[in-house]
């Protein structure tokens, strides 16, 4: 159990490339942190430097008590999950989850009990003899994990273990990292690119562009008031609806409540309502372009009078409209997203 | 020239495992390299007592000298006549092969074990097939009117070593030439006979063009082959006769250096074939890269 | 497609039973002339039946030979090709596997000078730098010696290449995986990396004892002494060493049995051997 501080860490390559230029994070012991981003963004080779298997060439790096900076990944008390799994192919399932124990002179009846702990809290016990070969992808995934488990770490390290699972083996493995996690209580840091895997996976999430951080906070923070237009832009689904401020100004629809400096709103698809609120809101007028019923809910995507970029409308159930039908959309004052191009962030009052 | 993306951190031990290649390679191939350059421009005097150094006088000579060129026209007949026989024959076989389903594999395991067999075998195999008293085949040409005599005749001796060396090769071709046809994919043929060509057109329109790339590959390989590894073939039957008939380029320098004592002359013929071995090897390359580009 | 075409396939069939007939054929008279007794020889073309004399013959050739026609009992010339094919293979592979790991697995100065100098040795056969490469050995006292007939051929890239390529298609994950488990260099090369290449050390293993049984020039050169002298080397001075013609029943039982063990290993090991020869050329 650990607490992981990194202090304004870079990494450059010797090229010159910069993937990582100063991240300064602290992670509370128990934590699960969830890195999230584009691809190139940053956060494998951030994740892959905490194990030890990048270079750290700036800035301090500690878990638990200690500065791990030139540490051999095997001597930093962590454990890695890897995305495909990097299960060594030629030995037993057993024979995998032993392998890292044996080399740290773990003794045989620890080894074996360990291995049959891990075993049975993933439920592969029975495949411990076959080969990984023989498995299929989703064991395999609890094999991965099992390796990380009975090291008994202070932290994990995951990178992107879902990504080579299909849809539904992939939320269900989703769910059971969670709560293993919550119940062995260790700290956790997580690649993703795919943000629903973040928001339920998070304590905190951080967001990364360019080997930046971009905005760190819990997962309803982050949905709720993105700090910056990238942020906005990544979080949810489908994305928010960017609307320019003098659009709304010819429109006469610019409200008034709105810090200067504005020059862009965003709008959530699922707070741009058909029927007006009763709390101050504004009302714009499209035409229907696309109707996209997804069960559950459904997607309309709208042409603004005036405005050729569509907007996107989520509503629930199924829609009443047709195609080619004019629409009026209202958006509660209060749900409005207030950002300045120029800075690429969130302006406030 | 890549590594991994994460590599292991020592400061003696990558040396150390390379030591035992390195000593090797530079004792046995860059010294003996080097001494044949050096020596390549030395002449000794009769009695071996001393030698001088002669820049490239033994280049000079070599180019100058009448059976030199001769040995590079046999060397050349030589090749062709190998690498167009062992080719036609086992692009034959691997067509005919490919069309097989069941009967694919016992085919292939009829044809690709020559490969084993060493060409001073190959040679000394039909060097009996051909031998003028006892062999079957003098003895068939017989009865067509044909008197051969590969111990007088230097076109029958020539017909002889390039069957031997082409016999062996045929397996090696015979993989590489099918390897390539089930490469193409099935669906190029299949769109061709809809639009309406015939067999032999498929193949020459499609099949043969995309295998160009193996055709040529295996060109390289072949005459290689054929300049190089040959040597057996030719000292274990005709020892280039009749009158130097098939005395071929690599057996001259094993004539010239251990019989002749020429050891200038010889080594001057080593840094030569050194040179087209090299310029072959380059041309190889160039088409593996290409192929990985692909 | 179609593929209904019965006399193109019988055609093509035809042909192939031919070739391989062909193919075959001056194998299947070697192994004929070798079953018959010496006067078949002298009464014209040979036989295509097999005689009754293979037991004499190969027992002749294999223990005693024939002292007066150049030709010495065959037993131990068998025992030297095989020991010099398997010297070959297995210090091939062993120094290979070594430096294509340092090539592949660490980053370290002159690297890639070190790269060109083994590479290059792919270009150079033997045949072609005969002479200084003999006056080296001779230098070495290496004359008439196990370790002449092998290690100058060690020295050959071929396998080196092959290993490397492989390497470089074992996935990244492999080694960090293995290094989060603690493993060092010559661990992770013992436990992970060997048990990953067996199919590669054995298709390059059948290659390398094929090369290395079927030497003909460089033991030529290197032995003087009868107990060295390699099978495949051995057929020539039979041949050629009698200026009468050769004992042909005695000559083809000795290339009977100097074909035969590569052949098996080619037979028995055809799938590695297919892999071996397409991987090294890639």
């Amino acid at each position: 159990m650990a607490r992981i501080v990194m202090d304004d860490l870079h990494k450059v390559y010797p090229g010159g490339v910069k993937a990582v230029t100063g991240i300064s994070l602290d992670i509370a012991d128990g934590e699960m942190i969830v890195l999230v981003g584009p691809s190139g963004c940053g956060k494998s080779t951030l994740l892959r430097m905490v194990a030890g298997l990048e270079t750290i060439t700036g800035g301090t790096l500690s878990i638990g008590d200690r500065v791990v900076n030139t540490l051999e990944p095997a001597d930093r008390d962590i454990a890695m999950v890897f995305q495909n799994y990097a299960l060594y192919p030629h030995m037993t399932v057993y024979n995998n989850l032993a392998y890292g124990l044996r080399n740290q002179g773990v003794a045989k009846p620890e080894i074996e009990r360990r291995v049959q702990e891990a075993a049975a809290m993933l439920q592969i016990g029975d495949y411990l003899q076959r080969k990984p070969r023989a498995l299929s992808g989703g064991q395999r995934q609890r094999v991965a994990m099992g390796r990380a488990l009975v090291r008994e770490p202070s932290a994990f390290l995951f990178d992107e273990p879902l990504s080579n699972l299909d849809a539904k083996l992939r939320v269900q493995m989703r769910v059971e990292i969670r709560q293993l996690q919550k119940r062995l209580g260790t700290t956790s840091l997580y690649v993703t690119h795919d943000q629903l895997e973040a928001l339920t996976l998070a304590d905190r999430l951080v967001v990364l562009n360019a080997g930046q951080i971009e905005q760190v906070g819990t997962p309803m923070e982050l949905y709720q008031r993105p700090e910056t237009l990238f942020v906005a832009g990544f979080i949810g689904s489908p994305a928010m609806n960017m609307i320019e401020m003098a659009y709304l100004r010819d429109r006469g629809a610019a409200p008034t409540t709105l810090p200067g400096g504005t020059d862009l709103v965003g709008m959530r698809p699922d707070d741009m309502l058909l029927t007006a609120p009763a709390a101050p809101h504004l009302s714009l007028n499209g035409r229907v372009v696309l109707l996209e019923p997804a069960g559950a809910e459904s997607h309309i995507y709208v042409s603004l009078d005036g405005n050729d970029q569509p907007i996107t409308v989520r509503i629930p159930g199924l829609p009443t409209m047709n195609e080619g039908d004019p629409i009026p959309l209202h958006v509660p004052l209060e749900a409005l997203h207030p950002f300045n191009t120029a800075s690429g962030r969130r302006v406030s009052a | 020239m890549q590594t991994k993306r994460m590599t292991f951190s020592s400061r003696w031990l990558p040396y150390a495992l390379l030591a035992p290649q390195v000593l090797i390679t530079l004792v046995f191939f860059v010294w003996p390299a080097s001494q044949a350059l050096w020596q390549s421009m030395l002449r000794e005097d009769p009695f071996g007592l001393r030698s001088t150094f002669v820049w490239f006088r033994n280049f000079e000579r070599l180019f100058a000298d009448p059976h030199y060129l001769a040995a590079m026209k046999t060397t050349a007949i030589f090749a062709v006549g190998t690498t167009f026989l062992a080719m036609g024959v086992s692009l034959l076989f691997a067509v005919m092969v490919n069309r097989m389903l069941r009967s694919r594999e016992w085919y292939t395991t009829l044809l690709v074990w020559p490969y084993a067999v060493a060409p001073a075998i190959a040679g000394v195999l039909w060097w009996f097939m051909f031998n003028t008293s006892v062999g079957i085949v003098p003895y068939m040409l017989q009865g067509f009117g044909y008197d051969w005599n590969h111990r007088l005749d230097g076109t029958d001796a020539m017909i002889l070593v390039v069957i031997a060396a082409a016999w062996k090769q045929i397996s090696y071709n015979f993989l590489f030439f099918l390897a390539g046809l089930q490469s193409i994919p099935q669906s190029l043929i299949e769109a061709a006979s809809i639009d309406g060509a015939g067999r032999m057109k498929r193949f020459w329109t499609i099949v043969f063009p995309l295998l160009s790339p193996t055709t040529f590959f295996l060109m390289v390989v072949n005459v290689v082959y054929a300049m190089f590894d040959t040597f057996g073939v030719i000292h274990a039957t005709t020892e280039g006769g009749p009158a130097r008939a098939t005395n071929i380029l690599v057996y001259k320098v094993f004539r010239d250096g251990f019989v002749g004592g020429n050891l200038g002359s010889s080594a001057a013929q080593s840094v030569i074939l050194m040179a087209i071995v090299i310029v072959l090897t380059v041309i190889q390359f160039r088409w593996i890269e290409r192929r990985v580009n692909y | 497609m179609v593929q209904n075409d019965r006399f193109g396939t019988f055609l093509a069939h035809l042909i192939l039973i031919l070739g391989v007939g062909i193919v075959v054929f001056p194998v299947y008279v070697a192994v004929i002339a070798s079953t018959h007794a010496p006067g078949t020889f002298l009464q014209g073309v040979m036989p295509l039946l097999p005689g009754s004399h293979a037991i004499e013959n190969y027992s002749e050739v294999i223990f005693q030979g024939r002292s007066t026609a150049g030709a010495p009992p065959i037993g131990l010339m068998l025992w030297n090709s095989f020991v010099m094919a398997m010297m070959i293979a297995v210090g091939k592979i062993a120094i290979s596997l070594l430096s294509a790991f340092a090539i592949v697995y660490f980053r370290f100065r002159f690297r890639i000078f070190f790269f060109w100098i083994i590479f290059i040795t792919l270009m150079l056969p033997v045949e072609v730098r005969i002479v200084p490469t003999f006056e080296v050995v001779a230098n070495l006292n290496l004359l008439n010696t196990y370790a002449g007939l092998t290690i100058p051929l060690i020295a050959s890239a071929t396998a080196t290449f092959l290993f490397r390529q492989f390497f470089m298609t074992v996935p990244e994950e492999m080694l960090e995986a293995a290094r989060v488990d603690g493993a060092g260099p010559m661990k992770f090369f013992k436990d992970i990396l060997l048990p990953l290449s067996v199919t590669n050390i054995a298709a390059m293993f059948v290659i390398m004892f094929i090369y290395g049984w079927n030497q003909y020039l460089w033991p030529l050169l290197i032995t003087s002494d009868e107990s060295y002298y390699t099978v495949v080397m051995g057929i020539q001075r039979m041949v050629t060493g009698a200026d009468s013609e050769p004992l042909w029943h005695l000559v083809m039982a000795t290339v009977v049995l100097a074909a035969l063990p590569p052949i098996l290993v080619i037979l028995f090991m055809q799938r590695l051997f297919v892999k071996g020869l397409t991987e090294t050329e890639k």
